[in-house]
């Protein structure tokens, strides 16, 4: 019952506090399935491009996700009712009194600070994934003779460029899977 | 079946097709929506479509259900609404549901194990694009670096606990606003 509840206030949190699209929940999801010990940093990453190549809202590819992994269907069904919940709410209520909401200036206030702070947090996620992806077992000078940290620093500056162009983020992840299957195989690592 | 019925069913049926055939969900989903909503329902217009962006970001929440709930609401009431996130939503539900299952039994593969190290370098690259485009979409001010960078260093380095953050920040954001208004009289 417990794992249910929490399941539903995290997720209901993370849906009340994300501004704007895409990557802005990425923030919030990470420091609560962190902090609750519910996946790693690795197993973020591994989530998001199983998100990336599936058809759906990043917001609701995750908590489904979660709530699966920690309690099975009906934490699934907790968590993306309460990532859900807070949008469908305040939607609602915006709808009908929209004329007023449009040129409410503490709302578009507030959102001058919202939209930067954002892209701050992103980073920070970033930062704190790329660190799992790079040093897995933490920072000393043996990485720079481990084959695995060239090739993914390989793989990411030539996707970095390659998601630059536009490449189809499903394009990307297939050409990473196959790179890194084959220098799995060939290396031994 | 009565009119009204009819359409929270073509709605449900609509954002359903919307939720299974975008992927990265939020802005991709806004041309398909003007697509079935606007040009061939012709339910809302190109206008309400600005309107529900403009929204939709100073709104908490992912935009799929922003943009769901709002166009439901405003074409058939409450039940629209409902109906239409419910379409939204459940595609990717049922799907991450199976693969969370299948994945399960796969990940101690080898060759899976080499695909998701491989991938992982990848994503990053993904994250570092969507940075990239927020960053060109906001608001070049000093104000906006500053939040910018403060709001990277409390959580990246200082570990701030994330909601503080943001509520400062929209605390921050409307201060600096008002205190530009006040200049600009």
């Amino acid at each position: 019952m417990v794992i249910y509840l929490k399941l539903f206030l995290t997720f209901l949190k993370i849906g009340a506090f994300t501004f704007g699209g895409g990557y802005a929940m990425l923030p919030l999801i990470q420091e609560a399935v962190l902090d609750n010990g519910w996946m790693s940093n690795e197993e973020i990453v591994n989530f998001i491009a199983v998100s990336e190549s599936t058809p759906g809202p990043f917001a609701i590819n995750s908590a489904t996700y979660v709530g699966m992994q920690m309690g099975g269907l009906f934490g699934a069904f907790c968590a993306t009712l309460g990532v859900v919940l807070p949008s469908f709410v305040i939607i609602l209520i915006v709808a009908k009194i929209f004329d007023k909401f449009k040129n409410n200036k503490t709302v578009a206030g507030c959102m001058t600070g919202l939209k930067p702070v954002v892209i701050g947090m992103i980073a920070a996620a970033l930062l704190s994934l790329a660190k799992t992806v790079f040093i897995p077992n933490g920072f000393s000078t043996g990485i720079f003779s481990e084959p695995s940290f060239y090739i993914s620093l390989g793989i990411f500056a030539v996707m970095t460029v390659l998601a630059m162009k536009k490449a189809h983020p499903i394009l990307i992840i297939c050409i990473s899977a196959v790179v890194g299957i084959a220098s799995g195989f060939i290396l031994g690592l | 079946m009565n009119e009204k019925m009819k359409r929270i069913f073509t709605l449900f049926i609509t954002f359903f097709k919307i939720g299974a055939f975008t992927f990265g969900g939020g802005y991709a989903m806004i041309p398909l929506i003007q697509k079935e909503v606007v040009e061939k329902h012709k339910w809302i217009t190109d206008d309400d479509i600005l309107e529900i962006i403009a929204i939709a970001e100073s709104t908490p929440g992912p935009i799929a259900i922003n943009s769901a709930t709002f166009v439901g609401y405003r074409t058939a009431g409450f039940f629209g609404a409902f109906f239409a996130t419910l379409g939204v939503v459940l595609p990717s539900f049922i799907l991450i549901s199976v693969i969370s299952l299948v994945l399960e039994e796969f990940q101690d593969l080898k060759a899976v194990k080499y695909a998701f190290f491989g991938i992982r370098a990848g994503v990053l690259g993904l994250i570092v694009k969507a940075l990239v485009s927020m960053y060109k979409k906001c608001p070049k001010k000093t104000v906006s670096y500053a939040i910018m960078i403060a709001g990277f260093i409390l959580v990246a380095f200082l570990k701030v606990n994330i909601l503080l953050v943001i509520i400062g920040s929209a605390i921050l954001g409307f201060v600096s606003s008002v205190a530009e208004l006040r200049r600009d009289d």
